[in-house]
Protein backbone atom coordinates (compact mmCIF):
# COMPACT_ATOMS: atom_id res chain seq x y z
CA UNK A 1 0.00 0.00 0.00
CA UNK A 2 1.02 3.33 -1.05
CA UNK A 3 0.29 6.46 1.62
CA UNK A 4 0.39 10.18 0.65
CA UNK A 5 0.94 12.81 3.14
CA UNK A 6 1.07 16.41 2.19
CA UNK A 7 4.17 17.94 4.01
CA UNK A 8 5.65 21.02 4.52
CA UNK A 9 9.50 19.97 4.29
CA UNK A 10 11.10 17.08 2.61
CA UNK A 11 11.81 14.89 5.76
CA UNK A 12 9.81 12.32 7.72
CA UNK A 13 9.99 14.17 10.60
CA UNK A 14 7.99 16.95 8.99
CA UNK A 15 4.87 18.29 10.02
CA UNK A 16 1.76 17.47 8.02
CA UNK A 17 0.72 20.55 5.98
CA UNK A 18 -2.73 22.39 6.88
CA UNK A 19 -3.14 22.68 3.41
CA UNK A 20 -3.39 19.66 0.64
CA UNK A 21 -3.87 21.38 -2.58
CA UNK A 22 -1.65 24.05 -1.82
CA UNK A 23 0.92 22.00 0.07
CA UNK A 24 4.43 22.55 -1.03
CA UNK A 25 5.67 18.53 -1.26
CA UNK A 26 3.88 15.18 -1.17
CA UNK A 27 5.68 12.46 0.81
CA UNK A 28 4.75 8.96 -0.77
CA UNK A 29 5.09 6.12 1.56
CA UNK A 30 5.41 2.09 0.45
CA UNK A 31 3.80 0.30 3.35
CA UNK A 32 5.54 -2.83 2.21
CA UNK A 33 9.28 -1.76 0.76
CA UNK A 34 8.89 1.16 3.51
CA UNK A 35 10.64 3.35 0.86
CA UNK A 36 9.57 6.64 0.53
CA UNK A 37 10.59 9.65 -1.96
CA UNK A 38 9.24 13.40 -2.24
CA UNK A 39 7.47 15.59 -4.68
CA UNK A 40 6.95 19.00 -5.67
CA UNK A 41 2.78 20.14 -5.74
CA UNK A 42 3.06 21.25 -8.86
CA UNK A 43 -0.10 22.82 -8.08
CA UNK A 44 0.88 24.96 -5.51
CA UNK A 45 0.83 27.90 -8.24
CA UNK A 46 -2.36 27.23 -9.88
CA UNK A 47 -4.60 30.03 -9.96
CA UNK A 48 -7.76 27.90 -9.12
CA UNK A 49 -8.26 24.00 -9.18
CA UNK A 50 -5.27 23.19 -7.30
CA UNK A 51 -7.34 20.42 -4.95
CA UNK A 52 -7.94 18.88 -8.52
CA UNK A 53 -4.57 18.75 -9.72
CA UNK A 54 -3.37 17.71 -6.57
CA UNK A 55 -5.35 14.83 -6.02
CA UNK A 56 -4.61 13.88 -9.55
CA UNK A 57 -0.79 13.89 -8.59
CA UNK A 58 -1.80 11.38 -5.74
CA UNK A 59 -3.80 9.01 -7.77
CA UNK A 60 -1.37 9.20 -10.94
CA UNK A 61 1.11 7.71 -8.26
CA UNK A 62 -0.88 4.50 -7.23
CA UNK A 63 -1.35 5.91 -3.87
CA UNK A 64 -4.20 3.57 -1.67
CA UNK A 65 -4.60 5.98 1.06
CA UNK A 66 -4.18 9.80 1.78
CA UNK A 67 -3.48 11.29 5.72
CA UNK A 68 -4.32 14.83 5.32
CA UNK A 69 -6.12 17.10 7.96
CA UNK A 70 -8.46 18.38 5.44
CA UNK A 71 -9.40 18.46 1.64
CA UNK A 72 -12.40 20.05 -1.01
CA UNK A 73 -15.06 18.74 -2.31
CA UNK A 74 -13.41 18.51 -5.70
CA UNK A 75 -9.93 16.76 -4.65
CA UNK A 76 -12.42 14.19 -2.78
CA UNK A 77 -14.43 13.39 -5.94
CA UNK A 78 -11.39 13.39 -8.03
CA UNK A 79 -9.76 10.90 -4.61
CA UNK A 80 -12.88 8.52 -4.32
CA UNK A 81 -13.64 8.19 -7.92
CA UNK A 82 -9.70 7.14 -7.84
CA UNK A 83 -10.49 4.84 -5.07
CA UNK A 84 -7.90 6.51 -2.78
CA UNK A 85 -8.72 6.48 1.02
CA UNK A 86 -8.42 9.63 3.07
CA UNK A 87 -8.05 9.38 6.29
CA UNK A 88 -7.71 12.80 8.64
CA UNK A 89 -4.10 13.47 9.92
CA UNK A 90 -3.50 13.63 14.02
CA UNK A 91 -0.78 16.67 15.16
CA UNK A 92 2.92 15.50 14.49
CA UNK A 93 5.04 14.18 12.31
CA UNK A 94 4.41 12.38 8.53
CA UNK A 95 6.13 9.47 10.24
CA UNK A 96 3.77 9.24 13.53
CA UNK A 97 1.05 9.75 11.12
CA UNK A 98 2.29 6.41 9.03
CA UNK A 99 2.49 4.69 12.24
CA UNK A 100 -0.25 5.96 13.56
CA UNK A 101 -2.01 4.69 10.23
CA UNK A 102 -0.27 1.63 10.62
CA UNK A 103 -1.45 0.71 13.66
CA UNK A 104 -5.10 1.61 12.54
CA UNK A 105 -5.29 4.64 14.51
CA UNK A 106 -6.60 7.01 12.06
CA UNK A 107 -9.90 7.34 10.98
CA UNK A 108 -11.63 8.50 7.61
CA UNK A 109 -11.98 12.15 7.01
CA UNK A 110 -15.75 12.94 6.67
CA UNK A 111 -16.25 16.60 5.95
CA UNK A 112 -15.11 18.08 2.76
CA UNK A 113 -15.07 22.10 2.38
CA UNK A 114 -16.60 23.69 -0.51
CA UNK A 115 -13.00 25.01 -1.60
CA UNK A 116 -11.58 28.82 -1.83
CA UNK A 117 -11.94 29.24 -5.66
CA UNK A 118 -13.91 31.77 -6.94
CA UNK A 119 -14.86 33.59 -3.04
CA UNK A 120 -12.07 36.55 -3.58
CA UNK A 121 -14.19 39.41 -4.39
CA UNK B 1 -21.63 64.05 -28.18
CA UNK B 2 -25.03 64.48 -27.03
CA UNK B 3 -25.96 62.90 -23.62
CA UNK B 4 -27.66 60.26 -25.48
CA UNK B 5 -25.83 56.77 -25.75
CA UNK B 6 -22.70 57.65 -23.43
CA UNK B 7 -22.11 54.76 -20.63
CA UNK B 8 -21.29 55.73 -17.33
CA UNK B 9 -20.02 53.24 -15.01
CA UNK B 10 -20.51 53.58 -11.20
CA UNK B 11 -17.79 51.68 -8.56
CA UNK B 12 -16.10 51.56 -5.52
CA UNK B 13 -13.79 49.11 -3.61
CA UNK B 14 -16.07 48.04 -1.41
CA UNK B 15 -19.93 47.10 -0.62
CA UNK B 16 -22.32 49.91 0.92
CA UNK B 17 -20.08 52.87 -0.32
CA UNK B 18 -23.42 54.32 -2.51
CA UNK B 19 -22.99 52.79 -5.77
CA UNK B 20 -26.78 51.84 -5.76
CA UNK B 21 -28.17 54.66 -4.60
CA UNK B 22 -25.93 56.74 -6.85
CA UNK B 23 -26.85 55.07 -10.23
CA UNK B 24 -30.19 54.66 -9.39
CA UNK B 25 -30.70 58.42 -8.76
CA UNK B 26 -28.80 59.56 -11.34
CA UNK B 27 -30.72 57.37 -14.14
CA UNK B 28 -34.39 57.97 -12.45
CA UNK B 29 -32.82 62.22 -12.62
CA UNK B 30 -31.71 61.32 -16.56
CA UNK B 31 -35.25 60.56 -17.12
CA UNK B 32 -34.96 58.31 -20.32
CA UNK B 33 -32.41 56.40 -19.84
CA UNK B 34 -31.01 52.56 -19.04
CA UNK B 35 -30.13 51.01 -15.45
CA UNK B 36 -28.28 48.14 -15.57
CA UNK B 37 -27.25 45.84 -12.54
CA UNK B 38 -24.19 44.56 -12.97
CA UNK B 39 -23.51 43.27 -9.67
CA UNK B 40 -24.79 40.03 -10.31
CA UNK B 41 -23.66 38.13 -6.86
CA UNK B 42 -26.00 40.57 -5.21
CA UNK B 43 -28.21 42.51 -7.22
CA UNK B 44 -30.38 45.32 -5.66
CA UNK B 45 -31.12 48.33 -7.83
CA UNK B 46 -34.57 46.16 -8.89
CA UNK B 47 -35.45 46.71 -5.09
CA UNK B 48 -35.72 50.53 -5.58
CA UNK B 49 -36.94 50.39 -9.45
CA UNK B 50 -39.57 47.72 -8.92
CA UNK B 51 -39.68 46.99 -12.56
CA UNK B 52 -42.44 45.10 -14.63
CA UNK B 53 -39.98 42.62 -16.12
CA UNK B 54 -40.75 42.12 -19.87
CA UNK B 55 -37.83 39.54 -20.40
CA UNK B 56 -36.64 37.07 -18.81
CA UNK B 57 -33.40 35.42 -20.40
CA UNK B 58 -31.27 32.34 -18.95
CA UNK B 59 -27.39 32.83 -19.58
CA UNK B 60 -25.45 29.83 -20.24
CA UNK B 61 -21.62 29.33 -20.70
CA UNK B 62 -20.45 26.46 -23.30
CA UNK B 63 -18.75 23.59 -20.82
CA UNK B 64 -16.96 19.83 -22.29
CA UNK B 65 -18.85 17.19 -22.63
CA UNK B 66 -17.09 13.69 -23.26
CA UNK B 67 -18.38 11.02 -25.24
CA UNK B 68 -16.24 8.34 -23.67
CA UNK B 69 -16.61 5.55 -26.33
CA UNK B 70 -14.97 7.79 -28.64
CA UNK B 71 -12.30 8.35 -25.87
CA UNK B 72 -8.65 6.58 -26.22
CA UNK B 73 -7.79 7.98 -23.31
CA UNK B 74 -4.77 9.67 -24.59
CA UNK B 75 -4.79 12.00 -21.54
CA UNK B 76 -3.95 15.59 -23.99
CA UNK B 77 -7.14 17.19 -23.05
CA UNK B 78 -6.07 16.92 -19.38
CA UNK B 79 -3.04 17.84 -19.61
CA UNK B 80 -3.67 21.07 -21.39
CA UNK B 81 -6.51 22.38 -19.13
CA UNK B 82 -4.37 25.20 -17.48
CA UNK B 83 -7.66 25.77 -14.85
CA UNK B 84 -7.58 22.14 -14.20
CA UNK B 85 -10.95 21.45 -15.12
CA UNK B 86 -10.17 18.06 -16.37
CA UNK B 87 -9.12 14.90 -14.21
CA UNK B 88 -8.06 12.01 -15.29
CA UNK B 89 -9.87 8.88 -13.73
CA UNK B 90 -9.74 5.12 -14.84
CA UNK B 91 -8.23 6.12 -18.24
CA UNK B 92 -10.66 8.62 -18.88
CA UNK B 93 -11.35 12.52 -18.49
CA UNK B 94 -13.91 13.97 -16.29
CA UNK B 95 -15.33 17.25 -16.45
CA UNK B 96 -15.29 19.87 -13.37
CA UNK B 97 -18.11 22.04 -14.40
CA UNK B 98 -17.71 24.79 -11.91
CA UNK B 99 -13.95 25.20 -12.33
CA UNK B 100 -14.43 25.75 -16.57
CA UNK B 101 -13.82 28.96 -18.30
CA UNK B 102 -15.18 28.03 -21.11
CA UNK B 103 -11.78 27.92 -23.67
CA UNK B 104 -13.03 24.94 -25.96
CA UNK B 105 -9.18 24.01 -25.64
CA UNK B 106 -10.22 20.40 -24.84
CA UNK B 107 -12.62 20.39 -27.39
CA UNK B 108 -10.23 21.66 -30.17
CA UNK B 109 -7.03 19.35 -29.45
CA UNK B 110 -9.24 15.82 -28.50
CA UNK B 111 -7.92 13.75 -31.59
CA UNK B 112 -10.63 11.88 -31.54
CA UNK B 113 -13.24 14.19 -31.69
CA UNK B 114 -14.86 12.49 -28.51
CA UNK B 115 -15.54 16.29 -26.59
CA UNK B 116 -18.58 18.30 -27.49
CA UNK B 117 -19.51 21.54 -25.81
CA UNK B 118 -22.85 21.65 -24.37
CA UNK B 119 -24.49 25.20 -22.76
CA UNK B 120 -24.81 25.17 -19.08
CA UNK B 121 -27.44 27.77 -17.37
CA UNK B 122 -25.13 30.30 -14.95
CA UNK B 123 -27.76 32.96 -14.64
CA UNK B 124 -30.45 35.20 -15.43
CA UNK B 125 -30.85 38.34 -17.57
CA UNK B 126 -33.81 40.67 -16.68
CA UNK B 127 -35.44 43.37 -18.33
CA UNK B 128 -38.31 45.77 -17.21
CA UNK B 129 -39.82 49.14 -16.72
CA UNK B 130 -39.92 51.71 -14.12
CA UNK B 131 -41.33 55.16 -15.42
CA UNK B 132 -38.48 56.47 -18.09
CA UNK B 133 -35.76 54.12 -16.99
CA UNK B 134 -35.07 50.29 -18.42
CA UNK B 135 -34.12 48.11 -15.62
CA UNK B 136 -31.61 45.73 -16.63
CA UNK B 137 -30.59 42.85 -13.78
CA UNK B 138 -28.09 40.19 -13.85
CA UNK B 139 -28.66 37.35 -11.32
CA UNK B 140 -25.89 34.71 -10.92
CA UNK B 141 -27.09 31.00 -9.77
CA UNK B 142 -26.00 30.40 -6.11
CA UNK B 143 -22.89 28.23 -6.24
CA UNK B 144 -21.62 29.37 -9.61
CA UNK B 145 -17.20 31.11 -9.31
CA UNK B 146 -17.88 33.93 -11.88
CA UNK B 147 -20.48 36.38 -12.91
CA UNK B 148 -18.69 36.96 -16.17
CA UNK B 149 -20.58 35.94 -18.54
CA UNK B 150 -23.96 37.48 -17.95
CA UNK B 151 -22.24 41.07 -17.85
CA UNK B 152 -20.74 40.34 -20.97
CA UNK B 153 -24.91 39.38 -21.65
CA UNK B 154 -26.27 42.51 -20.13
CA UNK B 155 -23.97 44.68 -21.55
CA UNK B 156 -23.65 43.82 -25.13
CA UNK B 157 -27.21 44.15 -26.06
CA UNK B 158 -27.37 48.22 -25.33
CA UNK B 159 -24.32 49.36 -27.39
CA UNK B 160 -26.08 51.69 -29.45
CA UNK B 161 -29.51 52.14 -27.38
CA UNK B 162 -29.40 56.00 -27.93
CA UNK B 163 -30.43 56.26 -24.24
CA UNK B 164 -27.54 57.32 -21.17
CA UNK B 165 -26.61 54.00 -19.53
CA UNK B 166 -25.75 53.92 -15.89
CA UNK B 167 -23.59 50.75 -14.77
CA UNK B 168 -23.98 49.53 -11.60
CA UNK B 169 -20.63 47.54 -11.11
CA UNK B 170 -19.54 44.89 -8.36
CA UNK B 171 -17.66 46.19 -5.57
CA UNK B 172 -14.50 45.74 -5.48
CA UNK B 173 -12.14 45.60 -8.36
CA UNK B 174 -11.79 42.16 -9.99
CA UNK B 175 -12.61 40.70 -12.99
CA UNK B 176 -16.29 41.20 -12.93
CA UNK B 177 -15.51 44.80 -12.27
CA UNK B 178 -13.26 45.14 -14.84
CA UNK B 179 -15.76 43.39 -17.88
CA UNK B 180 -18.35 45.63 -16.49
CA UNK B 181 -15.95 49.31 -17.14
CA UNK B 182 -14.84 47.58 -20.20
CA UNK B 183 -17.03 49.69 -22.93
CA UNK B 184 -17.80 52.67 -20.51
CA UNK B 185 -17.41 55.99 -21.25
CA UNK B 186 -16.92 57.35 -18.04
CA UNK B 187 -16.26 56.00 -14.60
CA UNK B 188 -17.91 57.77 -11.70
CA UNK B 189 -16.18 56.35 -8.06
CA UNK B 190 -18.05 56.12 -5.03
CA UNK B 191 -16.16 56.78 -1.80
CA UNK B 192 -16.49 56.97 2.21
CA UNK B 193 -15.38 59.41 4.39
CA UNK B 194 -13.38 56.64 6.01
CA UNK B 195 -9.79 55.55 6.44
CA UNK B 196 -10.94 52.46 5.16
CA UNK B 197 -12.86 54.66 2.40
CA UNK B 198 -10.31 56.23 1.17
CA UNK B 199 -7.93 52.78 0.71
CA UNK B 200 -10.91 51.59 -0.93
CA UNK B 201 -11.25 54.58 -3.54
CA UNK B 202 -7.62 54.12 -4.09
CA UNK B 203 -7.89 50.30 -5.42
CA UNK B 204 -10.49 51.58 -7.85
CA UNK B 205 -8.92 54.68 -9.16
CA UNK B 206 -5.94 52.42 -9.77
CA UNK B 207 -8.22 50.12 -11.76
CA UNK B 208 -9.48 53.12 -13.80
CA UNK B 209 -6.52 54.32 -14.68
CA UNK B 210 -4.79 51.25 -15.47
CA UNK B 211 -8.15 50.76 -17.75
CA UNK B 212 -7.11 54.54 -18.99
CA UNK B 213 -10.79 55.52 -18.48
CA UNK B 214 -11.70 58.76 -17.71
CA UNK B 215 -13.28 59.45 -13.80
CA UNK B 216 -14.46 61.27 -11.22
CA UNK B 217 -15.06 61.10 -7.84
CA UNK B 218 -18.23 61.11 -5.82
CA UNK B 219 -17.97 61.27 -2.01
CA UNK B 220 -20.45 59.94 -0.09
CA UNK B 221 -22.46 59.93 3.33
CA UNK B 222 -20.04 63.52 4.13
CA UNK B 223 -19.78 65.16 7.58
CA UNK B 224 -18.46 68.05 8.99
CA UNK B 225 -15.14 67.72 9.76
CA UNK B 226 -11.89 65.62 7.65
CA UNK B 227 -12.66 63.27 4.33
CA UNK B 228 -9.72 60.96 4.14
CA UNK B 229 -11.40 59.95 0.88
CA UNK B 230 -11.36 63.76 -0.25
CA UNK B 231 -7.99 64.08 1.13
CA UNK B 232 -6.99 60.99 -1.33
CA UNK B 233 -8.76 63.00 -4.19
CA UNK B 234 -6.71 66.20 -3.85
CA UNK B 235 -3.34 64.08 -3.16
CA UNK B 236 -4.02 62.39 -6.66
CA UNK B 237 -5.21 65.09 -8.36
CA UNK B 238 -8.45 63.09 -8.47
CA UNK B 239 -11.78 65.68 -9.43
CA UNK B 240 -14.31 65.56 -7.14
CA UNK B 241 -17.86 65.53 -8.89
CA UNK B 242 -20.15 66.28 -6.09
CA UNK B 243 -21.04 65.36 -2.46
CA UNK B 244 -24.51 63.59 -1.27
CA UNK B 245 -24.60 64.49 2.88
CA UNK B 246 -24.94 62.03 5.74
CA UNK B 247 -28.60 62.79 6.00
CA UNK B 248 -31.31 60.93 7.33
CA UNK B 249 -33.93 61.28 5.29
CA UNK B 250 -31.62 59.89 2.34
CA UNK B 251 -31.06 56.95 4.61
CA UNK B 252 -34.99 56.87 5.18
CA UNK B 253 -35.36 56.65 1.82
CA UNK B 254 -33.18 54.51 1.07
CA UNK B 255 -33.79 52.11 3.84
CA UNK B 256 -37.23 51.85 2.55
CA UNK B 257 -36.06 50.86 -1.12
CA UNK B 258 -37.21 54.35 -2.43
CA UNK B 259 -36.23 56.18 -4.91
CA UNK B 260 -34.98 59.96 -3.95
CA UNK B 261 -34.94 61.78 -6.81
CA UNK B 262 -38.56 60.50 -7.16
CA UNK B 263 -39.79 61.51 -3.71
CA UNK B 264 -37.74 64.27 -2.43
CA UNK B 265 -37.81 67.67 -3.54
CA UNK B 266 -34.25 68.28 -1.98
CA UNK B 267 -32.95 65.32 -3.41
CA UNK B 268 -34.07 65.55 -7.34
CA UNK B 269 -32.44 68.87 -7.29
CA UNK B 270 -28.55 67.52 -5.65
CA UNK B 271 -28.88 64.37 -8.10
CA UNK B 272 -30.10 66.13 -11.27
CA UNK B 273 -26.59 68.99 -10.78
CA UNK B 274 -24.56 65.57 -10.07
CA UNK B 275 -26.01 64.20 -13.49
CA UNK B 276 -25.24 67.63 -15.26
CA UNK B 277 -21.71 67.98 -13.89
CA UNK B 278 -21.03 64.03 -14.70
CA UNK B 279 -22.76 65.08 -18.52
CA UNK B 280 -20.52 68.10 -18.57
CA UNK B 281 -17.49 66.15 -17.65
CA UNK B 282 -18.16 63.25 -20.09
CA UNK B 283 -18.44 65.23 -22.90
CA UNK B 284 -15.19 67.20 -22.07
CA UNK B 285 -13.34 63.87 -21.77
CA UNK B 286 -14.99 62.38 -24.97
CA UNK B 287 -14.11 65.89 -26.88
CA UNK B 288 -10.36 65.41 -25.58
CA UNK B 289 -10.30 62.01 -26.12
CA UNK B 290 -10.82 62.68 -29.64
CA UNK B 291 -8.42 65.29 -29.91
CA UNK B 292 -5.42 62.61 -27.86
Amino acid sequence: MRIAIPVDEQSMESGVCPSFGRAPYFLFYNTVTEESYYLDNGAVASQGGAGIRAAQVIADHGAGVLITPRCGENAEEVLRRSEVLIYKSIPGTAKQNIDAYEAEQLVLLSDFHPGFHGHEK
Amino acid sequence: MKNSGVRIAVLSGKGGAGKTLLSVNLAAAAGKSVYIDCDVEEPNGHLFFKPQIARENDVTVKVPFVTESLCSGCRKCVDFCKFNALAFIKSKPYVFEEVCHSCGGCMLLCPQNAIAERNKAVGKELEGVSQNVTVKTGILNTGEASGVPIIKKLLEACCDCGEPVFIDCPPGSACIVMESIRDADYCILVAEPTVFGAHNLGMVFDLVRLFKKPYGVVLNKCLEGENPAEQFCAEHKARVLGRIPFDSELGMLSSEARIAVRESERFGALFSNLLKTVMKEVRHEAASYTQR
